[in-house]
């Protein structure tokens, strides 16, 4: 399995990602500077990482999103392949129209950091295949601009067709505005798109994979993909 | 020599950029005799000041201990070097950021923190953790300007989050607390630490004549010009019109230069390099020729600049942020140019190596500087400023303690103890930083006595060794005692380190102190060093880089004495490998380590401390809530019973044996074994014996030297074993679980509580009193 992580200027979640899917997962993983305009041969998974991409001026993921790279991405979505934008990735994913919505400011006006319980939705995709439906995880999340927006048409469109893959909830699974950080619209955490090989979210599954980082409960995502690329 | 419309150099001019009459003469001689040039003048401004010069405190930091069989380098360069074995070492510093942060809260400690990690990467280490030692002013109506003062807790923690975040490195916590005597002069010093191999230490030395030096990072703008000297002075009415000299800081561009940088250090083009801090151009040139010696030639025309008309002397003063200056191997000028370029910042060739011993500056071709470099170095003034010991002193000292605490008050003063911001959770401003970017954090903030990351190789694979690290420092104790109050610091942040299970190797301190002009301070100071250096001989640490900052007063107060320090320690084997595939890797993740936090694990464990308790209120947070005054006797320190203590939990961690630990601190004993359970999520039933101590010594004293640890109920033989082989003191506390707190002493029952009830105000405390 090959997975390909874009680097962006002011990315800082890359060696999470490359650390995840290269040392732990032993995927054959190569960082790809933004501005190469083609993604390695080959390319299983492209994983865009987290960060402050071009320092979030602008908006966050605004500029990322028109960098060479993201021509090939954009390519390898349509195609059938998959991608995963975690933190600014989800962010970046947007701002490229790969997802729907936009990332506003986190209603508590701060930056947060913490451990969030998040409640699968859908596990039909490949990327959480490993998990069941209605499991709750916990996992770290750490961002100022992960309140997920969309307008009211696209918001029922997307529950409509099942495009939520997580939501914030507590640990019993409850979900509620108590129990989102961060205001996101119907405590929305990660989406994909229609046809389920883009998936984005804020929290930080990759970096909940191995019992030293305090909890494993982001690698049922890992070992999804792992499965998908077996089948594949 | 200038032709440029500057001010008129004079004596008056000299004395207005803070020079003192006797500098001035030999500002003269330094330069025979000739009238210097107007950013001659404000090289002798900058160089000389406190700030740069620790002009008052050199000859007392000769005191602390830096040497140790683990130091690869100690105090005077960028950062401190420690070894931890397999050719890998750790580099770290902590530094101040107040006066800034006053000002300006968000701009100065963000770049206090932007300072502090290109002080960690200048030396060739990739930062991998940060750390913030906070002090503020009272939150509530005792302090007439308490809204600004919430609005500079906010502000600090936006701007260390905004720019740490950025950078993508972990914090893992450090340490903040409110007393009234920061009201007018607040504390911000920044912690970070980086990992490097310990034989590619890289150096500010501007060594092989001929070789070209290379400017590299942002433009220079205007900010921040006289920074270190407004670091010099005593904060008063005029202070707000300063606002100007605080440095901006654009922690995009340091990420940039922080990536090139590295991508600079895997190669062997870069024979020295240095961070332009305080005083800018001026301090970097200057130092990295004086350590190797040489002289330089800069072309100041050359400078990339952020706007037009900046003059000589703003570039040697600028103390704009995200610069470097480096000297390049022959040859690799092009490929350090080539490596900048690609991460979208300037780097050029501004000057060259000589062997004349002399700065000179050019502008347009026209000699502006000549100045001899170490002559000007050696002439920086030494101050044997005098010291005494306040008169009012013993006094405080002896002042009598109120009466003992009716056992019908213990619930009351327990929850509004629970919500002193001092002792409240911090989670509100420490949730506000990223704490587990770059997947090497095994104990995050708030979690543990001390954070801990994980030390990975160059395969991204664990070595199993990990670093922990903790901030601390007790104002009030140095207050009462500078000697002491100083050790209490060392000996506090090393025994934090190993309740996580560390073993303390270095420290790096940061010594805030009022004005040195004024001989009480003076001798708080001296007083400060020797403590630090008893505390460092007993314990074995050395002290291998630091900091200070003087002038901490506002309209003639100073604050308390504030020696913070920073403690590294080392874990050879923290990390057990887990196999991800595994059919059942949930559950290894449950196997323990070989560190702990503080949270209890279980319930049924035992609950134990380890130290003895003493009929000691002094400086307590306990005694100030009930007089509002910070008085009696500084607490005792035992350092051969410090010793063996930290030995003792630490052995008892590795073993396994020891499931928690948690020092007792501000707020006593209660609070210590209430935050385990918060952390823990539980409750816990206490049954103390009083032993002929009063029942507030008891309950909130803060006796030095105590930790409480949890042990499963067949583990409490071993435990008592292993105090006893290290001749540690060790009584039975009672019991976790439950959803409830109880308390009862000498089988009295005092407390019967609702765990989460008192939870929630420790939690949220913060939060209400900063409204």
């Amino acid at each position: 399995m090959r997975v390909a992580v874009p680097v962006f200027p002011g990315s800082n979640c890359d060696h999470d990602a490359l650390h995840a899917c290269g040392t732990v997962m032993g995927w054959d993983t190569i960082p790809v500077w933004h501005q190469e305009t083609a993604l390695p041969a080959n390319t299983d998974l492209v994983f865009v990482p987290g960060g402050f991409s071009y320092g979030d001026y602008l908006r966050c993921g605004a500029i990322a999103a028109l960098s060479p790279i993201m021509g090939d991405i954009k390519r390898h979505a349509e195609n059938g392949g998959l991608v995963f934008g975690v933190c600014n990735g989800f962010q970046i994913l947007c701002e490229a129209h790969l997802l729907p919505g936009a990332l506003l400011r986190n209603d508590t006006l701060r930056f947060i950091h913490k451990w969030v319980h998040l409640r699968v939705e859908r596990n039909s995709l490949p990327f959480t295949s490993s998990l069941k439906a209605g499991q709750v995880i916990c996992v770290p999340m750490a961002h100022a601009e992960g309140n997920y927006t969309l307008d009211e048409g696209g918001l029922a469109d997307l529950e409509a067709r099942n495009g939520v893959a997580f939501r914030y909830c507590d640990a019993a699974g409850a979900v509620g505005e108590d129990h989102t950080p961060n205001g996101a619209a119907n405590a929305i955490a990660g989406i994909t798109n229609l046809r389920g090989n883009v998936l984005g979210m804020m929290p930080h599954p990759e970096r909940a994979v191995e019992a030293a980082m305090g909890g494993l409960d982001g690698l049922p995502i890992f070992q999804s993909l792992a499965a998908a690329f077996t089948k594949a | 020599m200038s032709t440029m419309l500057e001010p008129q150099v004079n004596e008056a001019l000299a004395l207005s950029l803070g020079l003192s009459p006797e500098e001035w003469q030999v500002a003269l001689r330094l330069v025979d005799g000739r009238m210097p040039t107007y950013p001659e003048l404000g090289i002798f401004s900058a160089m000389w000041s406190e700030h740069c010069s620790y002009k008052s405190s050199r000859i007392h930091l000769r005191n602390l201990p830096t040497e140790g069989p683990r130091v690869l380098q100690g105090p005077g360069e960028n950062a401190g070097v420690v070894d931890i074995g397999d050719g890998w070492a750790v580099a770290f510093k902590m530094e101040s950021h107040n006066h800034p942060s006053y000002i300006e809260p968000y701009q100065g400690a963000a770049t206090g923190v932007g300072g502090i990690l290109r002080d960690v990467f200048t030396m060739g280490a990739r930062p991998l953790a940060n750390m913030n030692s906070l002090r503020f002013g009272e939150l509530d109506g005792s302090n007439p300007q308490s809204g600004r003062m919430k609005s500079l807790v906010k502000g600090v923690a936006a701007g260390i989050a905004g720019y740490g975040n950025c950078m993508g490195i972990a914090m893992l916590g450090g340490d903040c607390a409110f007393d009234a005597c920061y009201n007018g002069n607040i504390l911000v010093n920044a912690f970070s630490l980086g990992l490097l191999r310990g034989d590619r230490i890289f150096r500010g030395y501007a060594s092989g004549v001929g070789n070209k030096v290379m400017y590299i990072g942002s433009k220079t703008g205007r900010d921040g010009i006289h920074g270190a000297s407004m670091a010099s002075a005593e904060f008063g009415e005029g202070s707000e019109e300063k606002r100007p000299t605080v440095q901006v800081g654009d922690p995009f561009t340091e990420k940039l230069l922080l990536e090139a940088c590295m991508e600079l250090f895997a190669t062997d083009w870069v024979i020295g390099i240095q961070d332009m801090g305080a005083a800018g151009l001026t301090s970097s040139s200057f130092e990295m020729a004086s350590r190797a010696e040489t002289g330089l030639r800069l072309d100041l025309d050359q400078v990339p600049m952020r706007e037009e008309g900046m003059t000589p002397f703003e570039l040697m003063l600028s103390e704009s942020q995200e610069r470097m200056l480096l000297v390049a191997k022959p040859g690799h000028e092009a490929d350090v140019v080539r490596v900048l370029h690609k991460w979208g910042l300037d780097a050029v060739v501004v000057g060259e190596v000589t062997d004349s011993g002399r700065f000179i500056g050019m502008w347009h071709g026209e000699k502006v500087i000549d100045l001899p470099i170490q002559p000007l170095a050696d002439a920086a003034p030494k101050y044997d400023r005098p010291r005494s010991r306040p008169e009012w002193l013993d006094a405080l000292n002896a002042e009598a303690m109120p009466e003992d605490l009716k056992a019908a008050e213990v619930e009351r003063t327990l929850r509004r103890l629970l919500a002193q911001p001092t002792v409240a959770s911090k989670g509100w401003i420490f949730e506000q930083y990223d704490g587990t970017v770059r997947s090497n954090t095994l104990l995050m903030q708030g979690r543990g006595d001390a954070g801990i990351i994980r030390i990975k190789g160059e395969d991204g694979k664990d070595t199993g060794k990990a670093v922990a690290m903790k901030s601390d420092c007790n104002g009030r104790y140095a207050h009462l005692d500078p000697f002491w109050g100083a050790a209490h610091a060392v000996a506090e942040a090393c025994r934090n380190v190993s309740c996580v299970g560390a073993e303390p190797i270095g420290l790096t301190d940061c010594l805030n102190y009022g004005n040195p002009e004024k001989p009480e301070n003076m001798w708080a100071f001296e007083q400060g060093t020797l403590g630090i250096r008893q505390a460092c001989l007993a314990l074995g640490v050395p002290v291998v880089s630091g900091n200070v900052s003087l002038y901490n007063d506002t309209e003639g107060v100073s604050i308390f004495p504030t020696p913070m320090i920073g403690a590294v320690g080392l874990i050879e084997d923290a990390a057990l490998p887990v196999d991800v595939h595994a059919p059942d890797a949930t559950a290894l993740a449950k196997v323990g380590n070989r560190f702990c936090g503080s949270g209890f694990r279980a319930a049924f464990d035992g609950i134990f401390l380890l130290g003895e308790t003493r009929d000691e209120l002094g400086g307590s947070e306990y005694l100030k809530l009930r007089t509002g005054r910070v008085y009696g006797p500084c607490p005792e320190l035992w350092l051969d019973d410090e010793f063996r203590l930290q030995a003792c939990v630490r052995e008892g961690i590795r073993l396994g044996l020891i499931r928690s630990a948690h020092d007792t601190s501000e707020g006593g004993l209660l609070t210590a074994v209430l935050e385990s359970a918060f952390q823990g999520g539980m409750g816990c039933q206490l049954m103390l014996t009083r032993g002929g101590l009063r029942l507030d010594s008891l309950l909130f004293g803060e006796s030095a030297g105590r930790i409480v640890v949890s042990v499963s109920p067949d583990g409490e033989s071993a435990l008592k074993a292993l105090c006893e082989t290290h001749r540690v003191p060790f009584a039975k506390l009672g019991t976790t679980g439950g959803k409830r707190v109880t308390v009862a002493v000498d089988g009295q029952p005092l407390l019967d509580a609702d765990a989460a009830d008192l939870a929630a105000i420790h939690g949220t405390a913060l939060e209400k009193a900063l409204g």
